[in-house]
Protein backbone atom coordinates (compact mmCIF):
# COMPACT_ATOMS: atom_id res chain seq x y z
CA UNK A 1 0.00 0.00 0.00
CA UNK A 2 1.26 3.28 -1.26
CA UNK A 3 1.21 6.30 1.42
CA UNK A 4 -0.16 8.13 -1.72
CA UNK A 5 -3.67 6.28 -1.03
CA UNK A 6 -3.93 7.04 2.83
CA UNK A 7 -4.93 10.65 4.26
CA UNK A 8 -2.09 11.96 5.99
CA UNK A 9 -2.34 11.96 9.60
CA UNK A 10 -4.49 14.55 10.89
CA UNK A 11 -5.76 16.59 13.13
CA UNK A 12 -2.23 18.83 12.11
CA UNK A 13 -3.46 22.85 12.08
CA UNK A 14 -3.55 22.81 16.40
CA UNK A 15 0.58 22.16 16.10
CA UNK A 16 1.40 25.12 13.70
CA UNK A 17 0.89 27.60 15.49
CA UNK A 18 2.63 26.60 18.71
CA UNK A 19 5.91 25.40 15.92
CA UNK A 20 5.61 29.13 14.65
CA UNK A 21 6.42 30.22 18.38
CA UNK A 22 10.10 28.33 17.72
CA UNK A 23 10.44 30.40 14.25
CA UNK A 24 12.70 33.44 13.63
CA UNK A 25 10.50 35.57 11.16
CA UNK A 26 12.70 35.81 7.50
CA UNK A 27 14.87 32.61 8.63
CA UNK A 28 15.50 29.25 6.00
CA UNK A 29 12.83 26.40 7.04
CA UNK A 30 12.90 23.07 5.35
CA UNK A 31 9.53 20.71 5.87
CA UNK A 32 10.88 17.14 5.70
CA UNK A 33 7.30 15.16 5.09
CA UNK A 34 5.67 18.47 4.27
CA UNK A 35 2.82 16.50 2.16
CA UNK A 36 0.34 19.30 0.28
CA UNK A 37 2.76 22.02 1.64
CA UNK A 38 -0.29 23.75 4.41
CA UNK A 39 2.39 23.97 7.17
CA UNK A 40 4.90 25.52 4.53
CA UNK A 41 1.95 27.86 3.51
CA UNK A 42 1.12 28.86 7.17
CA UNK A 43 4.73 29.54 8.09
CA UNK A 44 5.52 32.02 5.42
CA UNK A 45 2.71 33.95 5.76
CA UNK A 46 3.36 34.18 9.72
CA UNK A 47 7.05 34.57 9.78
CA UNK A 48 8.18 35.05 6.31
CA UNK A 49 10.14 32.18 5.93
CA UNK A 50 12.56 31.10 3.21
CA UNK A 51 11.14 27.87 2.33
CA UNK A 52 11.66 24.36 0.96
CA UNK A 53 9.79 20.77 1.60
CA UNK A 54 10.31 16.96 0.95
CA UNK A 55 7.60 15.02 0.00
CA UNK A 56 7.53 11.58 -1.97
CA UNK A 57 3.93 11.15 -2.77
CA UNK A 58 2.86 12.59 -6.49
CA UNK A 59 0.09 14.06 -5.70
CA UNK A 60 1.65 16.26 -2.47
CA UNK A 61 4.25 17.29 -4.72
CA UNK A 62 1.70 18.29 -7.24
CA UNK A 63 0.14 19.93 -4.69
CA UNK A 64 2.93 21.89 -3.36
CA UNK A 65 4.07 22.90 -6.71
CA UNK A 66 0.19 24.05 -7.57
CA UNK A 67 1.15 26.55 -4.37
CA UNK A 68 4.30 28.16 -5.63
CA UNK A 69 6.80 26.31 -3.47
CA UNK A 70 9.66 24.72 -3.58
CA UNK A 71 9.26 20.90 -2.92
CA UNK A 72 11.53 18.31 -3.19
CA UNK A 73 10.57 15.06 -4.46
CA UNK A 74 12.48 12.17 -2.43
CA UNK A 75 12.27 9.21 0.17
CA UNK A 76 12.94 10.61 3.93
CA UNK A 77 14.28 6.80 4.64
CA UNK A 78 17.32 7.70 1.91
CA UNK A 79 18.23 10.21 4.08
CA UNK A 80 19.72 13.95 3.63
CA UNK A 81 22.37 13.96 1.14
CA UNK A 82 21.26 16.82 -0.63
CA UNK A 83 21.07 18.98 2.42
CA UNK A 84 24.39 20.16 3.65
CA UNK A 85 25.37 20.36 7.12
CA UNK A 86 23.63 23.66 9.38
CA UNK A 87 22.17 24.62 6.38
CA UNK A 88 18.30 25.57 7.22
CA UNK A 89 17.63 27.49 10.46
CA UNK A 90 15.02 25.27 10.84
CA UNK A 91 14.49 21.37 9.96
CA UNK A 92 10.68 20.45 10.49
CA UNK A 93 9.78 16.67 10.73
CA UNK A 94 5.94 17.08 11.42
CA UNK A 95 4.00 13.79 12.15
CA UNK A 96 6.54 12.18 9.95
CA UNK A 97 8.83 10.17 12.19
CA UNK A 98 6.34 7.45 13.21
CA UNK A 99 6.48 6.52 9.41
CA UNK A 100 9.94 6.41 8.73
CA UNK A 101 11.86 2.62 9.42
CA UNK A 102 15.48 4.89 9.63
CA UNK A 103 14.27 6.10 13.18
CA UNK A 104 17.82 7.05 14.29
CA UNK A 105 19.25 7.82 10.79
CA UNK A 106 16.59 10.06 10.36
CA UNK A 107 16.91 12.20 13.66
CA UNK A 108 20.92 12.35 13.59
CA UNK A 109 20.20 13.79 9.66
CA UNK A 110 17.40 16.06 10.46
CA UNK A 111 19.69 17.70 13.32
CA UNK A 112 23.09 17.51 11.10
CA UNK A 113 20.77 19.85 8.72
CA UNK A 114 18.71 21.97 10.89
CA UNK A 115 20.62 24.41 13.41
CA UNK A 116 17.35 24.18 15.27
CA UNK A 117 14.72 20.96 14.54
CA UNK A 118 11.08 20.84 15.39
CA UNK A 119 9.93 17.59 15.88
CA UNK A 120 6.13 16.06 16.51
CA UNK A 121 4.40 12.93 16.27
CA UNK A 122 1.22 11.23 18.12
CA UNK A 123 1.87 9.66 21.54
CA UNK A 124 0.90 6.28 21.71
CA UNK A 125 0.80 6.31 25.50
CA UNK A 126 -2.48 8.51 25.57
CA UNK A 127 -4.80 7.42 27.74
CA UNK A 128 -7.24 6.81 25.47
CA UNK A 129 -4.46 4.48 23.78
CA UNK A 130 -3.99 2.45 26.75
CA UNK A 131 -7.21 1.76 27.60
CA UNK A 132 -7.86 0.42 24.08
CA UNK A 133 -4.92 -1.79 24.60
CA UNK A 134 -6.04 -2.73 27.43
CA UNK A 135 -9.48 -4.03 25.77
CA UNK A 136 -7.25 -6.07 23.82
CA UNK A 137 -7.90 -3.63 20.81
CA UNK A 138 -4.79 -1.75 18.64
CA UNK A 139 -6.21 2.20 19.38
CA UNK A 140 -8.18 4.16 16.62
CA UNK A 141 -8.34 7.82 17.65
CA UNK A 142 -8.33 11.78 16.08
CA UNK A 143 -4.71 11.34 16.55
CA UNK A 144 -3.96 7.77 15.50
CA UNK A 145 -6.83 7.41 12.75
CA UNK A 146 -5.76 4.10 10.98
CA UNK A 147 -6.54 0.52 11.77
CA UNK A 148 -3.49 -1.41 12.53
CA UNK A 149 -3.66 -3.38 9.29
CA UNK A 150 -3.58 -0.03 6.97
CA UNK A 151 -1.64 2.61 9.00
CA UNK A 152 1.41 4.39 7.35
CA UNK A 153 2.92 4.11 10.34
CA UNK A 154 5.34 1.72 11.32
CA UNK A 155 6.93 2.93 14.65
CA UNK A 156 4.91 3.45 17.47
CA UNK A 157 6.48 5.74 20.21
CA UNK A 158 5.62 7.78 23.29
CA UNK A 159 6.68 10.64 24.64
CA UNK A 160 8.49 9.03 27.17
CA UNK A 161 10.30 7.19 24.38
CA UNK A 162 11.54 9.96 22.59
CA UNK A 163 12.95 11.35 25.57
CA UNK A 164 14.99 8.01 26.04
CA UNK A 165 16.15 8.24 22.42
CA UNK A 166 17.13 11.83 21.83
CA UNK A 167 19.36 11.71 25.32
CA UNK A 168 20.58 8.54 23.55
CA UNK A 169 21.47 10.26 20.55
CA UNK A 170 22.85 13.30 22.00
CA UNK A 171 19.97 15.26 20.46
CA UNK A 172 19.28 18.66 23.21
CA UNK A 173 15.87 19.03 24.25
CA UNK A 174 15.30 22.63 23.76
CA UNK A 175 11.69 23.09 24.35
CA UNK A 176 7.92 20.90 24.08
CA UNK A 177 4.47 21.40 23.70
CA UNK A 178 1.97 18.55 24.60
CA UNK A 179 -1.32 19.24 22.80
CA UNK A 180 -4.49 17.18 22.58
CA UNK A 181 -7.38 18.04 20.12
CA UNK A 182 -5.49 21.71 19.60
CA UNK A 183 -5.16 22.12 23.94
CA UNK A 184 -1.86 22.36 25.71
CA UNK A 185 -1.27 19.48 28.21
CA UNK A 186 0.78 20.60 30.98
CA UNK A 187 0.17 17.72 33.56
CA UNK A 188 1.11 13.75 32.91
CA UNK A 189 1.40 14.79 29.61
CA UNK A 190 2.76 10.89 28.63
CA UNK A 191 -1.28 10.07 29.43
CA UNK A 192 -3.44 13.12 28.48
CA UNK A 193 -1.23 14.54 25.53
CA UNK A 194 -2.02 12.77 22.11
CA UNK A 195 0.40 14.79 19.96
CA UNK A 196 3.87 15.94 21.23
CA UNK A 197 6.00 19.22 19.63
CA UNK A 198 9.86 19.25 20.61
CA UNK A 199 12.09 21.76 20.08
CA UNK A 200 15.77 20.43 19.53
CA UNK A 201 19.19 20.97 18.22
CA UNK A 202 22.08 18.61 17.95
CA UNK A 203 24.35 18.26 21.03
CA UNK B 1 -6.85 33.05 -29.36
CA UNK B 2 -6.51 29.17 -29.76
CA UNK B 3 -4.61 28.84 -32.19
CA UNK B 4 -0.91 27.40 -32.17
CA UNK B 5 -0.06 30.65 -34.57
CA UNK B 6 2.98 29.12 -35.51
CA UNK B 7 5.32 31.27 -37.40
CA UNK B 8 8.86 29.77 -39.16
CA UNK B 9 11.36 32.01 -40.18
CA UNK B 10 14.92 31.46 -41.01
CA UNK B 11 17.02 34.65 -39.23
CA UNK B 12 20.59 35.83 -40.55
CA UNK B 13 23.31 36.83 -38.14
CA UNK B 14 25.94 38.96 -39.63
CA UNK B 15 28.12 39.93 -36.61
CA UNK B 16 30.88 36.90 -36.12
CA UNK B 17 30.60 34.76 -33.32
CA UNK B 18 33.24 34.21 -31.53
CA UNK B 19 33.63 30.13 -30.30
CA UNK B 20 34.65 28.16 -27.37
CA UNK B 21 37.08 26.43 -28.80
CA UNK B 22 38.57 29.92 -30.39
CA UNK B 23 37.25 29.59 -33.95
CA UNK B 24 34.41 31.90 -35.11
CA UNK B 25 31.57 31.88 -37.60
CA UNK B 26 31.75 35.00 -39.46
CA UNK B 27 27.94 34.87 -40.11
CA UNK B 28 25.44 32.47 -39.42
CA UNK B 29 21.52 31.50 -40.09
CA UNK B 30 19.24 30.22 -37.36
CA UNK B 31 15.85 28.38 -37.84
CA UNK B 32 13.16 29.63 -35.53
CA UNK B 33 9.49 28.87 -34.80
CA UNK B 34 7.58 30.83 -32.42
CA UNK B 35 3.91 29.86 -31.35
CA UNK B 36 1.99 32.09 -29.29
CA UNK B 37 2.06 35.40 -29.13
CA UNK B 38 4.75 37.88 -27.28
CA UNK B 39 2.87 39.98 -25.14
CA UNK B 40 2.83 44.00 -24.66
CA UNK B 41 5.84 43.92 -21.89
CA UNK B 42 7.61 40.96 -24.02
CA UNK B 43 7.88 38.59 -20.57
CA UNK B 44 5.60 36.03 -21.55
CA UNK B 45 8.73 34.65 -24.26
CA UNK B 46 9.80 30.36 -23.14
CA UNK B 47 12.91 29.56 -25.04
CA UNK B 48 12.56 25.23 -25.85
CA UNK B 49 15.99 24.04 -26.14
CA UNK B 50 16.57 20.90 -27.98
CA UNK B 51 18.15 17.75 -27.66
CA UNK B 52 20.31 15.75 -30.13
CA UNK B 53 18.20 15.11 -33.34
CA UNK B 54 15.20 17.32 -32.60
CA UNK B 55 15.10 21.04 -33.84
CA UNK B 56 13.49 24.48 -34.41
CA UNK B 57 9.94 22.19 -35.40
CA UNK B 58 8.78 21.92 -31.24
CA UNK B 59 5.01 21.98 -32.01
CA UNK B 60 2.00 21.55 -34.32
CA UNK B 61 1.87 19.98 -38.02
CA UNK B 62 5.28 21.46 -40.04
CA UNK B 63 4.00 24.27 -42.37
CA UNK B 64 5.76 22.63 -44.74
CA UNK B 65 4.46 18.91 -44.27
CA UNK B 66 1.32 18.30 -42.26
CA UNK B 67 2.58 15.05 -41.08
CA UNK B 68 5.50 16.37 -39.61
CA UNK B 69 4.00 17.17 -35.77
CA UNK B 70 6.71 18.74 -33.31
CA UNK B 71 8.87 16.62 -31.55
CA UNK B 72 7.34 18.02 -28.53
CA UNK B 73 3.98 18.39 -29.45
CA UNK B 74 2.52 16.76 -26.22
CA UNK B 75 4.07 19.34 -23.89
CA UNK B 76 3.81 22.62 -26.00
CA UNK B 77 0.51 23.70 -28.06
CA UNK B 78 -3.19 25.47 -27.20
CA UNK B 79 -3.69 24.25 -23.34
CA UNK B 80 -0.67 22.52 -23.15
CA UNK B 81 1.29 22.19 -19.97
CA UNK B 82 3.11 25.46 -22.00
CA UNK B 83 0.08 26.70 -22.93
CA UNK B 84 0.54 28.98 -26.50
CA UNK B 85 -2.42 30.96 -25.41
CA UNK B 86 -0.71 32.22 -22.59
CA UNK B 87 3.27 32.08 -23.77
CA UNK B 88 5.23 33.12 -26.62
CA UNK B 89 7.40 29.89 -27.36
CA UNK B 90 10.43 29.78 -29.61
CA UNK B 91 12.18 26.66 -31.08
CA UNK B 92 15.63 27.76 -32.36
CA UNK B 93 17.44 24.47 -34.54
CA UNK B 94 20.81 25.05 -33.13
CA UNK B 95 24.21 25.91 -35.04
CA UNK B 96 25.97 22.60 -36.53
CA UNK B 97 22.18 20.85 -36.91
CA UNK B 98 20.96 19.98 -40.10
CA UNK B 99 17.62 21.55 -40.23
CA UNK B 100 18.36 24.55 -41.53
CA UNK B 101 20.24 26.69 -39.55
CA UNK B 102 24.30 27.01 -40.30
CA UNK B 103 25.91 23.68 -40.07
CA UNK B 104 28.05 21.27 -41.63
CA UNK B 105 25.98 20.74 -44.32
CA UNK B 106 25.61 24.82 -45.32
CA UNK B 107 27.95 26.16 -48.12
CA UNK B 108 30.96 28.08 -46.37
CA UNK B 109 30.82 31.59 -48.49
CA UNK B 110 34.57 31.50 -48.31
CA UNK B 111 35.23 27.89 -49.90
CA UNK B 112 31.94 27.63 -51.94
CA UNK B 113 31.61 24.60 -50.74
CA UNK B 114 30.47 22.93 -47.95
CA UNK B 115 31.87 23.28 -44.11
CA UNK B 116 31.66 19.40 -43.96
CA UNK B 117 34.91 18.48 -41.17
CA UNK B 118 35.46 22.43 -41.73
CA UNK B 119 32.28 23.36 -39.34
CA UNK B 120 34.18 24.45 -35.92
CA UNK B 121 32.95 22.47 -32.85
CA UNK B 122 30.25 24.15 -31.13
CA UNK B 123 29.45 23.54 -27.51
CA UNK B 124 26.57 23.91 -25.29
CA UNK B 125 27.71 27.42 -24.02
CA UNK B 126 28.23 28.41 -27.93
CA UNK B 127 24.54 27.71 -28.67
CA UNK B 128 23.62 29.53 -25.80
CA UNK B 129 25.60 33.16 -26.81
CA UNK B 130 23.77 32.34 -30.65
CA UNK B 131 20.47 32.01 -28.98
CA UNK B 132 21.40 35.06 -26.97
CA UNK B 133 21.76 37.02 -30.11
CA UNK B 134 18.52 35.69 -31.08
CA UNK B 135 16.25 36.60 -28.09
CA UNK B 136 18.14 40.44 -28.41
CA UNK B 137 16.65 40.07 -32.36
CA UNK B 138 12.65 39.44 -31.25
CA UNK B 139 13.23 41.69 -28.48
CA UNK B 140 12.87 39.22 -25.25
CA UNK B 141 15.28 40.59 -22.54
CA UNK B 142 14.36 38.03 -20.34
CA UNK B 143 12.69 34.93 -20.48
CA UNK B 144 9.56 33.69 -18.31
CA UNK B 145 11.50 29.69 -18.65
CA UNK B 146 14.11 28.40 -20.93
CA UNK B 147 13.41 24.78 -21.03
CA UNK B 148 14.68 21.42 -22.39
CA UNK B 149 15.04 18.06 -21.88
CA UNK B 150 18.36 16.12 -21.97
CA UNK B 151 21.14 18.42 -24.19
CA UNK B 152 18.42 20.71 -23.92
CA UNK B 153 18.49 21.07 -20.27
CA UNK B 154 22.14 21.59 -20.21
CA UNK B 155 21.32 24.56 -22.45
CA UNK B 156 18.84 25.69 -20.15
CA UNK B 157 21.57 25.45 -17.15
CA UNK B 158 24.02 26.95 -18.80
CA UNK B 159 21.79 30.26 -19.97
CA UNK B 160 20.80 30.49 -15.97
CA UNK B 161 24.68 31.65 -15.57
CA UNK B 162 25.97 32.48 -19.32
CA UNK B 163 22.75 35.57 -18.56
CA UNK B 164 21.10 34.62 -15.18
CA UNK B 165 19.35 38.43 -15.17
CA UNK B 166 17.60 36.95 -18.59
CA UNK B 167 16.06 33.77 -17.10
CA UNK B 168 13.42 34.07 -14.83
CA UNK B 169 12.96 30.14 -14.70
CA UNK B 170 14.98 27.28 -15.61
CA UNK B 171 13.18 23.96 -16.57
CA UNK B 172 15.83 21.33 -16.83
CA UNK B 173 14.64 17.70 -17.63
CA UNK B 174 16.17 14.45 -18.24
CA UNK B 175 19.42 16.25 -17.91
CA UNK B 176 23.05 15.69 -16.20
CA UNK B 177 25.37 18.53 -15.09
CA UNK B 178 27.98 16.23 -17.46
CA UNK B 179 28.28 13.13 -19.24
CA UNK B 180 30.07 10.40 -17.21
CA UNK B 181 32.87 8.01 -18.26
CA UNK B 182 30.24 5.44 -19.70
CA UNK B 183 27.39 8.14 -21.47
CA UNK B 184 30.78 9.29 -23.32
CA UNK B 185 31.68 5.29 -24.40
CA UNK B 186 28.31 5.11 -25.81
CA UNK B 187 29.32 8.26 -28.04
CA UNK B 188 32.04 7.90 -29.14
CA UNK B 189 31.14 4.25 -30.48
CA UNK B 190 28.61 5.95 -32.10
CA UNK B 191 31.33 8.40 -33.94
CA UNK B 192 33.64 5.60 -34.33
CA UNK B 193 30.79 3.93 -36.39
CA UNK B 194 31.04 6.98 -38.35
CA UNK B 195 34.15 7.96 -38.57
CA UNK B 196 34.95 4.27 -40.06
CA UNK B 197 32.51 4.25 -42.48
CA UNK B 198 34.17 4.01 -46.17
CA UNK B 199 31.82 6.66 -47.42
CA UNK B 200 32.99 9.21 -44.62
CA UNK B 201 35.75 10.69 -46.40
CA UNK B 202 37.12 12.56 -43.54
CA UNK B 203 33.94 14.82 -43.44
CA UNK B 204 33.65 15.77 -46.87
CA UNK B 205 31.43 13.01 -47.78
CA UNK B 206 29.14 15.77 -49.85
CA UNK B 207 30.91 16.05 -52.24
CA UNK B 208 31.08 12.61 -53.30
CA UNK B 209 27.51 12.19 -53.64
CA UNK B 210 27.44 9.77 -50.79
CA UNK B 211 26.45 9.87 -46.90
CA UNK B 212 28.18 7.48 -44.49
CA UNK B 213 24.78 5.66 -44.26
CA UNK B 214 25.99 2.63 -42.62
CA UNK B 215 27.90 4.22 -40.12
CA UNK B 216 24.84 6.98 -39.23
CA UNK B 217 22.61 3.92 -39.17
CA UNK B 218 24.84 2.16 -36.44
CA UNK B 219 25.36 5.52 -34.52
CA UNK B 220 21.50 5.37 -34.07
CA UNK B 221 21.26 2.22 -33.20
CA UNK B 222 23.48 2.39 -30.24
CA UNK B 223 21.98 5.64 -29.30
CA UNK B 224 18.97 4.36 -29.20
CA UNK B 225 19.52 1.59 -26.58
CA UNK B 226 20.83 4.16 -24.00
CA UNK B 227 17.19 6.11 -24.67
CA UNK B 228 14.83 3.21 -23.41
CA UNK B 229 15.33 1.46 -20.63
CA UNK B 230 15.92 -2.22 -19.47
CA UNK B 231 12.25 -3.35 -18.65
CA UNK B 232 10.77 -1.15 -21.28
CA UNK B 233 12.67 -2.91 -23.82
CA UNK B 234 12.02 -6.13 -22.00
CA UNK B 235 8.15 -5.76 -22.45
CA UNK B 236 7.90 -3.91 -26.23
CA UNK B 237 10.17 -7.02 -27.31
CA UNK B 238 11.07 -9.74 -24.60
CA UNK B 239 12.70 -12.08 -26.87
CA UNK B 240 9.99 -12.41 -29.55
CA UNK B 241 11.07 -13.56 -32.80
CA UNK B 242 10.50 -12.05 -35.85
CA UNK B 243 8.10 -14.02 -37.69
CA UNK B 244 5.59 -13.44 -39.92
CA UNK B 245 1.74 -14.77 -39.06
CA UNK B 246 1.69 -18.09 -39.01
CA UNK B 247 5.38 -18.85 -39.93
CA UNK B 248 7.48 -21.35 -38.25
CA UNK B 249 8.99 -20.19 -34.68
CA UNK B 250 12.34 -22.28 -34.88
CA UNK B 251 15.65 -20.67 -34.72
CA UNK B 252 16.71 -19.95 -38.77
CA UNK B 253 20.06 -20.29 -37.36
CA UNK B 254 21.49 -17.37 -39.42
CA UNK B 255 22.60 -13.79 -38.74
CA UNK B 256 19.57 -12.12 -40.67
CA UNK B 257 16.83 -10.54 -38.58
CA UNK B 258 15.77 -13.11 -35.55
CA UNK B 259 14.39 -11.27 -32.77
CA UNK B 260 11.55 -8.34 -33.28
CA UNK B 261 14.10 -6.14 -30.79
CA UNK B 262 16.93 -6.02 -34.06
CA UNK B 263 14.25 -5.28 -36.62
CA UNK B 264 13.08 -2.71 -34.49
CA UNK B 265 16.94 -1.10 -34.18
CA UNK B 266 16.84 -1.56 -37.82
CA UNK B 267 13.93 0.74 -38.37
CA UNK B 268 15.24 3.25 -36.21
CA UNK B 269 18.80 3.04 -37.47
CA UNK B 270 17.08 3.51 -41.23
CA UNK B 271 14.89 5.78 -40.74
CA UNK B 272 17.65 8.00 -39.09
CA UNK B 273 19.96 7.83 -41.59
CA UNK B 274 17.32 8.81 -44.52
CA UNK B 275 17.15 12.34 -42.23
CA UNK B 276 19.96 13.02 -40.12
CA UNK B 277 23.55 14.42 -40.97
CA UNK B 278 26.54 12.74 -40.20
CA UNK B 279 28.57 15.40 -39.17
CA UNK B 280 26.36 16.90 -36.98
CA UNK B 281 26.27 14.20 -35.22
CA UNK B 282 29.55 14.08 -34.46
CA UNK B 283 29.29 17.35 -33.42
CA UNK B 284 26.29 17.48 -30.68
CA UNK B 285 27.60 14.27 -29.56
CA UNK B 286 30.93 16.25 -28.28
CA UNK B 287 29.37 19.19 -27.34
CA UNK B 288 27.01 16.87 -25.50
CA UNK B 289 30.24 15.30 -23.91
CA UNK B 290 32.55 18.95 -23.33
CA UNK B 291 29.73 20.09 -21.25
CA UNK B 292 30.95 20.41 -17.76
CA UNK B 293 29.77 23.86 -15.85
CA UNK B 294 31.73 22.82 -12.99
CA UNK B 295 35.19 22.06 -14.75
CA UNK B 296 36.17 26.03 -14.46
CA UNK B 297 35.62 25.47 -10.52
CA UNK B 298 37.85 22.53 -9.51
CA UNK B 299 34.69 20.19 -10.59
CA UNK B 300 32.17 22.38 -7.87
CA UNK B 301 28.90 22.59 -9.36
CA UNK B 302 27.88 24.50 -6.67
CA UNK B 303 30.10 27.26 -7.14
CA UNK B 304 29.30 26.67 -10.84
CA UNK B 305 25.39 27.49 -10.63
CA UNK B 306 26.14 30.40 -7.83
CA UNK B 307 25.27 32.93 -10.24
CA UNK B 308 22.19 31.77 -11.37
CA UNK B 309 19.11 33.80 -10.52
CA UNK B 310 16.62 31.87 -12.17
CA UNK B 311 14.00 29.64 -9.99
CA UNK B 312 14.25 26.00 -11.23
CA UNK B 313 12.30 23.11 -12.08
CA UNK B 314 14.64 19.74 -12.54
CA UNK B 315 12.56 16.94 -13.46
CA UNK B 316 14.19 13.23 -13.87
CA UNK B 317 12.52 9.68 -14.64
CA UNK B 318 13.28 6.82 -12.39
CA UNK B 319 14.46 4.22 -15.10
CA UNK B 320 16.16 6.49 -17.37
CA UNK B 321 19.60 5.17 -17.14
CA UNK B 322 21.19 7.19 -19.83
CA UNK B 323 21.11 10.40 -17.35
CA UNK B 324 19.63 9.14 -14.17
CA UNK B 325 17.42 10.79 -11.37
CA UNK B 326 21.35 10.49 -9.26
CA UNK B 327 22.43 13.10 -11.98
CA UNK B 328 19.09 15.36 -11.77
CA UNK B 329 19.73 15.08 -7.30
CA UNK B 330 23.20 16.72 -8.33
CA UNK B 331 22.03 19.95 -9.86
CA UNK B 332 19.41 20.29 -7.54
CA UNK B 333 22.09 19.72 -4.65
CA UNK B 334 23.97 22.14 -6.04
CA UNK B 335 21.42 24.72 -6.61
CA UNK B 336 20.11 23.94 -2.60
CA UNK B 337 24.05 24.25 -1.61
CA UNK B 338 23.58 28.36 -3.25
CA UNK B 339 19.44 28.49 -1.42
CA UNK B 340 18.14 28.70 -5.08
CA UNK B 341 14.72 28.52 -6.18
CA UNK B 342 14.41 24.79 -6.85
CA UNK B 343 11.44 22.06 -6.86
CA UNK B 344 12.40 18.47 -7.82
CA UNK B 345 10.34 15.71 -9.12
CA UNK B 346 11.40 12.47 -9.67
CA UNK B 347 8.94 11.01 -12.16
CA UNK B 348 8.08 6.78 -11.38
CA UNK B 349 7.94 6.10 -15.30
CA UNK B 350 8.95 2.58 -16.84
CA UNK B 351 10.19 4.47 -20.49
CA UNK B 352 13.71 5.36 -19.78
CA UNK B 353 15.74 8.47 -21.08
CA UNK B 354 12.87 8.84 -23.58
CA UNK B 355 10.26 9.46 -21.32
CA UNK B 356 10.64 13.15 -21.27
CA UNK B 357 9.37 13.27 -24.68
CA UNK B 358 6.16 10.92 -23.85
CA UNK B 359 2.68 11.37 -22.11
CA UNK B 360 2.67 10.92 -18.66
CA UNK B 361 0.22 12.60 -16.28
CA UNK B 362 2.36 13.09 -13.26
CA UNK B 363 4.82 14.72 -15.36
CA UNK B 364 2.72 16.77 -17.36
CA UNK B 365 0.55 17.93 -14.10
CA UNK B 366 3.60 19.01 -12.67
CA UNK B 367 5.28 20.97 -15.37
CA UNK B 368 1.53 22.36 -16.63
CA UNK B 369 1.11 23.10 -12.56
CA UNK B 370 4.63 24.88 -12.75
CA UNK B 371 4.08 27.55 -15.78
CA UNK B 372 0.39 28.38 -14.47
CA UNK B 373 2.59 29.47 -11.33
CA UNK B 374 4.74 31.06 -13.87
CA UNK B 375 1.99 32.98 -15.32
CA UNK B 376 0.25 34.54 -12.34
CA UNK B 377 4.02 35.58 -11.72
CA UNK B 378 3.95 37.57 -14.77
CA UNK B 379 0.43 38.60 -14.38
CA UNK B 380 1.16 39.95 -11.31
CA UNK B 381 4.30 41.93 -12.58
CA UNK B 382 2.27 43.28 -15.38
CA UNK B 383 -0.66 44.57 -12.52
CA UNK B 384 2.14 45.79 -10.39
CA UNK B 385 4.03 47.92 -13.27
Amino acid sequence: MGLETVPRSIPARSDFAAIADWIEPNSSLLDLGCGDGAFLEYIHRVRNTQNYGVEIADNDVLACVKKGLNVIQQDLEGGLALFADKSFDTVVLSQTLQTIHETESILSEVVRVGKQCVVSFPNFAHWSHRLAVSFGRMPVSKSLPYEWFNTPNVRVLTIADFEALAHRLGIDILGRVVLHEGQRVNWAVNLFGSLAIYRVRGA
Amino acid sequence: MSELNLLRQTIHFEDPLPLQSGASLSHYDLVVETYGKLNAQANNAVLICHALNASHHVAGPSPDDPKDIGWWDNMVGPGKPVDTNLFFVIGVNNLGSCFGSTGPMSINLESKEPYGAHFPVVTVEDWVEAQARLADRLGIRCFAAVMGGSLGGMQAMAWATQYPERVAHCVVIASTPKLSAQNIAFNEVARNAILSDPDFHGGNYYKYGVVPKSGLRLARMVGHITYLSGDDMAEKFGRDLQRAVGASDEYKFSFDVEFAVESYLRHQGDKFSTYFDANTYLLITRALDYFDPARRFDGDLSRALAKAQAQFLVISFSTDWRFAPERSREIVKALLDNKHQVTYAEIDAPHGHDAFLLDDLRYHGIARAYFEKIYEQIETKIGST
